[in-house]
């Protein structure tokens, strides 16, 4: 059973009494005991058309280091119940190769509006986007911005996986040799309607895709709020400095001068004030660490405009005098950034290269206010 | 003559294009071409070199710990401070890295390379109670049933034709396949314990690392070391040399250039600040496989053409001079890969070139596994300049660097030191020469005014992947494809078979 977009949608409609129903079968047994949780005749098959463009694939492994569902049970087992992610698509794992899974690909996107298309990488938009070329068919090299066009048009939505897919990213750094660009700037510029989810990190993290797409599936896409750059707040809803546990220390005026310190990390270039992740609290790889808990710095990479507007990386940069506590709270008021820190960032891309990160600095400093509603979910 | 265009070559990390001209059955030319450019050398210059090590490891994400590696060395010699690692940081460093080894390996072997000898559907005649194997054939089930193949993505399609192993080995082998998911998980989730998180750490940087050793953390790794030095012995190992029995004609495919590099990796001590010299675990070197014999290098003998790439930049340039000006409309041009070169030499590099170089060099203990594993199947060292030879010498190295970690888990001191000081110089150079998992990386950096003014990477797949040089040689890819024959040109299963043994 495939499902359609009038099903996708009526899905978004319905929800606690079918979702309670769902999960009734997965109390169903096995005549040797076992709880009955791999996919069955029944379940509804989502394709996934799982696109690399200009990435590094870090994605994809961070992806496969997810603990709870394992890669396993996405690939394989109903990842919620009743529904089966089918990777047809996906050049890092997947058996085909060459002509073979550009026919599976093709054969895929046929079924308009039946498929999810990830996106994993900037999109080259310079000179027709010959700088990343992702497959050749009939003799002629496709790009990855012919493919995120012609996929992204159909499909029933797109999650855009990583920083690079969803605002740019490293690629697109200055001077930004190949043009590279988020999938939501080439919808803009191609006038395609599908709706995007942005799940930026550099890598994000395994359960910030898996629950996103979860909460697709179960939920449909009405419920995931996003905040104003199209992230889930679920996971990007909290300033990292607010919920570091380094925090106490930087209440107490206790701040690390080198990274061996275990005190606050604000004064030697910290971006936990101007980053929205739940890192401290989810911590990475099985709950195992995080940035600053190695010692070292958030370096802002789940950011629209990381790494110019978050340059220099590892240093506090000249003029970013910010003070912290000042900081507004985003269930008061969500501008997310002050003036003062507005000004603090100019300076921070103005220091890293020539131009670059300005006009994102001006894009944040202007951070429309996002709707309270979404702010209690 | 008929053309065939592997275009995506998938399994691996990044966008590579392979055509062939196929003659008789037989390859009689091939091209191996990378197909994405996004401008890392460029966008590196102008600023704070501090940043290097996080920028580059965005390069790959399936080695970005060893793209850290080579510019936290570059900045180490940069800043003056090579000599001045204290212990635990180097340890570290070994330890972080030594982790991400035995996952990409694992990874290889069992998630980009095994679809192309494991028949995965075979599973649909599994009998017992394994509940993931179970899983699994109730999804084939349920593909067979519906009558739609596709839901058996990403396990098919695929070529059909050429799967050997016994319907029980089939089984096992995907049995294997689920596990070693949760392995290459666990490796991740070990250097996590002291980089902060993977892929993309935060803890290597120049002097060091930022996070120093405890004890519950070196308990923590020690028993997740074991647990992935256990499954390495009894999976991964055996698993490679069923495989390796049931196609044993690929002891005789993809034999490559012949020559091997290696920029040697794991630090055992830092007094030495060439890094040709440094006293590492696995050797710098240069082999041949006709004669095995060592030979020291000097980095100062490495150059990148160009003739055959997108760039109008000089060719023949020393990367510490290095240019990159792209130019996608050049004629002849059919890579963004430069081609790197060795005294002018072709190439290969990997866990094979280290594996023979250490050989070479006389570690006992790499010949001692080397030796036993080619008694095993009766083979002279020619056999190992093959597509097998490449998993056997992969397996090998995970094996014999899982081992040595524990040693140096055991050396860290707690409550020392684990980072040196330094300032960024006004001017100056560096090189970091090291090796990821797929082979030899090496980053040179010049600094000017406290930035970046120039950085160059020569990464293991613009060794192995390299195009053409200047004087026409094709790369170590290349070179491996031509002179092979293709069984059946609609399932050509050499050609994904010899260029995945690379790991690219």
């Amino acid at each position: 059973m495939e499902l359609n977009r009038r099903d996708f949608l009526r899905l978004s409609a319905i929800s606690t009494v079918s979702v309670g129903l769902m999960y009734l079968r997965i109390t169903e047994f096995a005549k040797d005991g076992s709880p009955v949780y791999a996919a069955t005749s029944d379940t509804t098959e989502i394709p996934i058309i799982w696109l690399a463009t200009g990435s590094c694939t870090g994605c994809t492994i961070s992806l496969l280091n997810s603990l709870s569902p394992t890669i396993r049970n996405i690939l394989i087992d109903e990842v919620v119940p009743s529904k089966h992610l089918s990777m047809r698509f996906h050049s890092t794992i997947m058996a085909s190769e060459g002509e073979l899974a550009l026919e599976e690909l093709k054969k895929t996107a046929l079924n308009k509006g039946n498929y999810i298309l990830v996106v994993e990488g900037a999109i080259s938009t310079k000179d027709h986007g010959i700088y990343c070329e992702v497959g050749e068919i009939e003799g002629k090299g496709i790009t990855g911005l012919e493919q995120t066009v012609s996929l992204g048009k159909d499909a029933m939505l797109v999650l855009a996986a990583g920083t690079c897919a969803s605002y740019g990213g490293i690629p697109s750094a200055a001077p930004n040799t190949g043009g590279y660009t988020s999938v939501t700037k080439v919808f803009a510029d191609a006038g395609i309607k599908t709706p995007v989810v942005n799940v930026p990190g550099c890598p994000p993290h395994p359960d910030w895709f898996v629950g996103t797409a979860a909460t697709v599936l179960i939920s449909g896409i009405e419920a995931v709020k996003l905040d104003p750059y199209g992230r889930p707040l679920a996971f990007y809803g909290k300033r990292i400095h607010e919920i570091c546990p380094r925090n106490g220390s930087f209440q107490l005026g206790q701040f690390s001068k080198k990274f061996s310190d275990p005190y606050c990390m604000y004064q030697l270039g910290c971006k936990g004030p101007v980053t929205y992740a739940d890192c401290p609290i989810r911590l990475w790889n099985s709950g195992n660490s995080w940035c600053v808990g190695a010692n070292s710095l958030c370096i802002g990479c789940v950011e629209p405009g990381f790494p110019d507007i978050m340059s220099p990386l590892m240093k506090k940069a000249e003029g970013w005098e910010v003070d912290p506590l000042a900081l507004p709270k985003p269930e008061k008021e969500d501008t997310g950034i002050s003036p003062a820190l507005a000004a603090g960032l100019g300076a921070i891309a103005g220091a890293a290269v020539t131009g670059a990160g300005v006009a994102i600095s001006r894009q944040i400093s202007t951070k429309p206010k996002t709707d309270e509603k979404s702010q209690k979910e | 003559m008929a053309k065939i265009v592997v275009d995506p070559l998938t399994r691996i990390e990044g966008h590579l294009k392979i055509e062939v001209t196929v003659d008789s059955g037989e390859i009689t030319d091939a091209r191996s071409a990378g197909t994405t450019f996004r401008g890392f050398e460029i966008l590196l210059k102008g600023r704070d070199p501090f940043d290097a090590q996080f920028l580059v490891q965005r390069i790959c994400g399936v080695c970005p710990t060893a793209h850290a590696m080579a510019a936290a060395l570059s900045l180490d010699s940069a800043f003056g401070i090579a000599d001045k690692i204290p212990d635990n940081g180097r340890i570290l460093r070994n330890l972080i890295q030594g982790a991400n080894y035995i996952q990409s390996h694992i990874l290889h072997f069992y998630h980009l390379a095994a679809l192309d000898y494991v028949d995965v559907t075979k599973v649909a005649e599994y009998q017992g109670k394994d509940a993931n194997l179970n899983s699994i054939k109730d999804f084939i089930t349920r593909a067979t049933n519906s009558n739609n193949m596709s839901m058996l993505s990403p396990f098919y399609p695929r070529y059909e034709g050429d799967y050997r192993l016994t319907d029980d080995a089939n089984i096992v082998a995907t049995r294997h396949y689920v596990e070693a998911l949760n392995m290459r998980r666990l490796a991740h989730e070990m250097a996590t314990l002291f980089c902060g998180k993977m892929p993309h750490n935060v803890a290597i940087v120049p002097g060091g690392v930022t996070e120093g050793p405890t004890i519950d953390k070196i308990a923590n790794f020690m028993w997740k070391l074991e647990e992935l030095r256990k499954f390495v012995n009894d999976v991964y190992l055996p698993d490679v040399i069923a495989v390796a029995a049931a196609y044993s004609d690929y002891f005789a495919i993809g034999k490559g250039c012949g020559t091997l590099y290696s920029t040697g990796v794991f630090d055992l001590d830092t007094k030495e600040t060439n890094l040709d010299k440094r006293n590492r675990l696995l050797k710098q070197g240069l082999t041949s496989a006709s004669n095995f014999v060592y030979n020291p290098i000097d980095s100062k003998k490495v150059s990148e053409d160009v003739k055959n790439s997108w760039y109008k930049s000089p060719s023949g340039l020393h990367p510490s001079n290095g240019q990159t000006t792209p130019e996608r409309e050049k004629a002849g041009g059919y890579t963004w890969a430069k081609a790197p070169r060795y005294d002018g030499k072709v190439c290969e590099v990997g866990p094979l070139a280290r594996m023979a170089i250490t050989y070479s060099y006389g570690d006992t203990v790499v010949k001692q596994m080397v030796d036993n594993t080619l008694a095993y199947f009766n083979a002279t060292p020619a056999a190992l300049f093959s597509v097998m030879g490449r998993h056997a010498a992969r397996a090998l190295e995970a094996k014999f660097v899982a081992d040595k970690m524990v040693e140096w888990l055991l050396a860290l001191k707690p409550g020392e030191p684990c980072c040196a000081e330094w300032e960024t110089p006004n001017e100056a150079e560096g090189m970091g020469a090291w090796e990821a998992p797929r082979g030899s990386i090496a980053h040179w950096i010049k600094i000017g005014n406290k930035r970046i003014a120039n950085y160059q990477c020569v990464p293991p797949t613009s060794w192995n992947g390299s195009p053409r040089d200047d004087k026409g040689n094709p790369g170590p890819i290349e070179q491996a494809l031509i002179g092979t024959r293709i069984k059946d040109e609609h399932n050509p299963f050499e050609i994904g078979r010899i260029v995945r043994s690379f790991d690219p």
